[in-house]
């Protein structure tokens, strides 16, 4: 079992910054994320998208703004927890104890959720049946490249992933292609890639095309497909992968006990605690009366979050308010100072 | 004011009168009719506050700008006639127009 001061739950700027906070007043602090990187929504959907409203930084990408908040972060020994999702969070006498799904416990008396609007999810077939197969023969994303050598495989999708996988995947197996339309979003050169090697028959092409339905017994068997114009085809496949990119679920946090107004989590405006003790939310996932889904309201919240915080772990300790510019342990914790 | 009609993937029909200059989504979203998620806020990030626009409609509407048509890919069910309603901006000439919700963002 960890155990620290505070666990944040998203490692998005809103959870980053209140981890600074959180080390700057001295407390203990770790994050968990169920991405595989730092950076949540700034780094899945716009990475390379200006923002122009963030104060003091006219412009940057939410790349940028990432890579900034990483290096201010650099002073302080903060332990990620990446790709894993908090699955569960219970009061034991004292502490909030915290269970991700790869098994890791926390113990805690602060939970910070930072989350953004959920955790991403694999976007996944609209095909009901699907659900069937999955994990054995339907997936949405590459674990072992090696169980499809010879088999033949369905990629659905027009994005870098779904093209980079044709081209890997047409070395050593039967590979279908099926798009939604003509065009690709993918990185050009992987498009020619792809055309090209259409063109020698090491990947089926079949643009305009939707699945329909799944069939098979226990394995997949084949899959039926349809363009616009109603034209349907069956393709045998043993696999089918689908790359649809990843869409934001609320998931597990519907289960803590917190008053939520629709994918929101309702907090005060002094702690932006829930309504439960000791569990704060910040950043997009919080509401309240003005709630601004800006990254710089959720920079507010976090640092209020953090002195909130104080209390619970530090109860024999009172909290002083000091600036970055004069306080010696201030500039000591940022390794400035001796 | 311009009235936009949603229409549920359960035929329920709301009919609202929504400010020029707000998106279809923003119409939507703050008059609480569900099935349109929005969760990006309208930053064409993410395919949760995908429409499908009735035919005599879809014509009528400002082209799709570069970006929309490759969200489009991620969302659920697209169509012929799929639009992301944050990129539909309610103008005097869109009085009337109708959108389907479908049954799910994702």
């Amino acid at each position: 079992m960890i155990k620290t001061d505070a666990l944040i739950i998203g490692a998005g700027p809103t959870g980053l910054f209140t981890a600074h906070q959180l080390k700057l007043i001295g407390l203990d602090c770790e994050i968990v994320d169920n991405l595989d990187k730092i950076g949540g929504q700034c780094i899945e959907l716009y990475p390379d998208k200006p923002i122009y409203d963030i104060p003091a930084v006219p412009q940057c990408t939410g790349e940028e703004l990432t890579k900034n908040l990483i290096n201010q972060l650099k002073p302080f020994d903060i332990k990620f927890h990446l790709s894993e999702r908090v699955e569960e969070v219970k009061k034991d006498d004292v502490n909030w104890i915290v269970k991700t799904n790869n098994g890791k416990i926390f113990s805690t008396p602060n939970v910070i959720i930072a989350g953004g609007v959920g955790s991403f999810e694999p976007r996944k077939f609209s095909v009901k049946e699907c659900e069937k197969f999955e994990n054995k023969s339907v997936f949405y994303s590459v674990k072992d490249k090696k169980i499809f050598e010879g088999k033949t495989v369905a990629i659905f999708g027009g994005g870098d992933s779904a093209l980079d996988w044709a081209v890997e995947l047409s070395k050593n197996s039967k590979v279908n292609l099926i798009h939604r339309r003509e065009e690709f979003r993918g990185a050009q050169a992987t498009v020619n890639k792809v055309y090209a090697l259409a063109k020698e028959g090491k990947i089926n092409l079949f643009t305009k095309y939707q699945m329909t339905s799944i069939k098979g017994n226990g394995e997949l068997e084949s899959i039926d497909i349809k363009n616009d114009d109603d034209e349907k085809k069956n393709i045998k496949a043993d696999y089918a992968l689908g790359f649809f990119g990843l869409i934001m679920q609320l998931g597990p946090i519907a289960n803590w006990g917190l008053n939520l107004d629709k994918k929101t989590i309702e907090v005060d405006t002094e702690k932006f605690e829930t309504n439960q003790k000791g569990i704060y939310a910040v950043g997009d996932i919080c509401s309240y009366p003005g709630k601004l889904k800006l990254i710089l309201s959720g920079f507010h919240e976090g640092a209020l979050a953090a002195r909130a915080c104080f209390k619970l772990a530090r109860p024999n300790e009172k909290y002083r308010f000091e600036f970055t510019t004069t306080s010696k342990t201030l500039l000591k914790r940022l390794g400035k100072k001796e | 004011m311009p009235k936009i009609t949603y229409i549920t993937s359960e035929n329920e029909t709301h009919t609202i009168d929504v400010d020029n200059g707000l998106t279809v989504m923003e119409g939507a979203v703050q008059n609480d009719i569900p099935g349109i998620d929005a969760d990006c806020g309208g930053g064409m990030a993410c395919a949760t506050c995908h429409v499908y626009v009735t035919e005599d409609w879809f014509d009528k509407l400002p082209k799709k700008e570069d970006g929309e048509e490759d969200m489009l890919d991620m969302a659920y069910e697209p169509k012929k006639n799929s639009r992301l309603s944050c990129q539909i901006v309610v103008s005097d000439e869109l009085d009337g127009l109708k959108v389907n919700i479908p049954s799910k963002q994702g």
